[in-house]
């Protein structure tokens, strides 16, 4: 054994050399392949189809340029789509920020004890473990003219007769927002007990020695510490909010007469209902690029914090 | 409020009475604490029943709808307790060969995510935590960036290309499609797991004659089986769950899973609301069961994230 190993040295160390040269890519490669194929690749497609005519469906599709863009930015569905989903994610994240800190808050008071507070925790992270698909079918149930959400709404007389809420074009936003605040706030607010856990008890200590009110110390103390949390949350959120598409497509598909129509739906509907896979790429391109830019200033923001 | 400070003041007396008082602190002043004290317990106690239901009130209406008779779902006034109470929306399911291929369906795929997400992860997260090469930034910058990504500006090239390969409405297009979504957050989830480990550990046994490869499976990867468990929990959980591209890059109904099937069930049976429950339930028990197992670790895991950053 020992022998062979000798003998073997030379070899063995010019072997890891060269492994430990080539040894990375090999490593990376099933990844590589995979992001370049499906991920860098098929974002060139979209920008290409994007300034084509015709793309998928023809064969040999003509360059366009930017009338896609131009057609689309001067279409008032398109801006109409743009508005709901400014006023979908704005109201959404809002939302789930008060929700996710007056949850937090209450399940890091120390005026709970262990076994109420895990329970609670469990019951409040609940929305976050169903899939939209689930969430949606069980919304339209909760919120059926004959379901049980109307009828709790006129039994204390807030309404008068059931309300399609869904169905109705006075109400369907406000009924797709409400639906998506119960869905997202958890992750919202799991981060934000996590960041109130890390808060220094010292920091209390020292503003109550000051006098502070617990509002005050919520104010001057709790609040500047959660900060930095709040502020990726909430731009995590405005990309995973702008690009909901499952809640409102399984309930009320952008309807009824465009009231609830996203980008996301509006988009998907161009390219799988009128088959216009151009313009949707144009729309779809539109999307990725405000993406990009939340994104480029979370990752600033997490940048500046580290 | 004037409702809610009468019982606690009242309370307070009690508290007086027996309840300890704390050393150093006059009485006096202990009771003048103590009511707002249990006040401010109250109204906390009211503000989390409140969120309890806000949370859990639609989760209860699902369950407690998945055992009623279809025509008690929308019964007036609406039955909590009810009584046709049955399991019969279970057993329609389950008796069902196409809800049941949904199923089978959704664990096919996601199963198979997992365990080449997990592999693949593992690979790559060595390579980042472990070497210094050429083309390290570019792939770092394309895998924070890929979770910017939104899916709706993916989904027409990958219909395109899914049609050209000859993987659409296949098994093999949907795995792949989800590996490129989960992989990026499971390199970085991996990578970070092995940098809290010692480089020490895998040269110890590179010096021994063994190759990067052993390293890494022999040594590495048998102490990092929590790292592994969450990036093989969170990529079976988005897998399971993804609706868009399952919608999209599947066309039959031998190849739908859960989310999508749950849809289909609107159409075809017209509005077997217990059914749709049932398959609800069914459908949600996986990721539950996951998450509550793996809960501690899984808010642990957040945890230390958010409180480094």
């Amino acid at each position: 054994m020992t022998a062979l190993r000798t003998g073997r040295t030379p070899s063995r160390f010019g072997s890891a050399r060269l492994a430990g040269k080539s040894a990375p890519y090999g490593f990376v490669a099933p990844t590589a392949i995979l992001l370049v194929a499906l991920m860098v690749v098929p974002i060139i497609l979209v920008i290409g189809y994007s300034v084509s005519d015709g793309a998928i469906t023809t064969k040999n599709a003509s360059f366009a340029g930017l009338t896609n863009y131009i057609t689309l930015l001067t279409d008032p569905e398109f801006w109409n789509a743009a508005l709901n989903t400014l006023v979908f994610t704005v109201s959404s994240v809002a939302a789930h920020l008060l929700i996710g800190l007056g949850f937090s808050l209450m399940l890091n008071s120390k005026l709970i004890g262990a076994v109420p507070r895990a329970v609670f925790r469990v019951i409040y992270i609940l929305p976050w473990l169903f899939t939209a698909a689930i969430i949606a079918v069980l919304w339209r149930l909760l919120l059926d003219p004959q379901g049980v959400i109307n009828y709790l709404l006129q039994s204390v007389h807030l309404t008068g007769s059931p309300i399609a809420w869904f169905g109705d074009p006075s109400t369907a936003l406000l009924a797709v927002t409400v639906m998506n605040i119960w869905a997202g706030y958890p992750f919202f607010m799991i981060s934000l007990l996590a960041g109130l856990q890390g808060v220094p008890a010292d920091l209390y200590e020292a503003a109550r020695v000051d006098g502070a009110s617990p509002v005050q110390q919520f104010f001057n103390v709790t609040l500047p510490q959660l900060r930095p949390i709040i502020i990726s949350m909430a731009m995590l959120d405005v990309l995973w909010t702008t690009q909901q598409f499952a809640l409102i497509w399984l309930t009320t598909g952008g309807g009824p007469i465009s009231v609830t129509e996203m980008l996301s739906t509006f988009t998907y509907k161009l390219a799988f209902t009128g088959f216009d896979f151009s313009a949707a790429s144009a729309s779809a391109v539109i999307v990725l690029v405000f993406s990009l830019i939340v994104a480029v200033f979370y990752v600033r923001s997490q940048r500046s914090e580290s | 409020m004037a409702t809610l400070t009468t019982p606690a003041k009242t309370r307070a007396t009690d508290a007086r009475t027996d309840g300890p008082v704390h050393g150093g602190v006059t009485a006096a002043a202990a009771v003048h604490r103590a009511p707002r004290k249990i006040g401010r317990r109250v109204a906390l106690l009211v503000g989390l029943l409140v969120g309890a239901v806000f949370a859990g009130f639609p989760v209860f209406w699902m369950l407690i709808s998945s055992f009623k008779t279809n025509t008690e779902i929308f019964a007036y006034p609406p039955q909590i307790i009810t009584q046709g109470f049955s399991f019969d929306a279970y057993l329609a399911v389950l008796n069902d060969p196409e809800e049941i291929r949904f199923f089978i369906n959704s664990y096919v795929v996601a199963l198979s995510v997992t365990a080449l997400t997990v592999v693949f992860a593992i690979m790559a997260a060595y390579a980042f935590s472990r070497y210094e090469f050429r083309g390290k930034k570019v792939m770092n910058v394309i895998i924070i960036g890929t979770q910017a990504v939104p899916p709706i500006a993916l989904i027409i090239p990958f219909f395109g290309l899914m049609v050209t390969l000859g993987l659409y409405n296949t098994y093999a297009g949907l795995i792949l499609t989800y590996i490129v979504f989960t992989l990026p957050y499971a390199i970085i989830m991996m990578t970070a797991y092995f940098n809290t480990l010692p480089k020490e550990l895998d040269e110890a046994v590179k010096v021994d004659g063994a190759g990067a490869w052993t390293a890494l499976w022999r040594i590495l990867v048998p102490i990092s089986v929590p790292g592994i468990v969450s990036v093989a929990v969170y990529t079976f959980m988005i897998s399971w769950n993804e609706y868009l591209f399952a919608l999209t890059l599947t066309r039959t109904n031998d190849l739908r899973t859960v989310p999508v099937g749950i849809q289909l069930l609107i159409g075809q049976n017209s509005y077997e609301w217990n059914q749709m429950m049932a398959i609800s339930i069914m459908g949600s028990i996986p990721v539950l069961l996951l998450f509550l197992i793996f809960q501690r670790y899984f808010i642990g895991g957040l945890t230390s994230g958010s409180v480094k950053s």
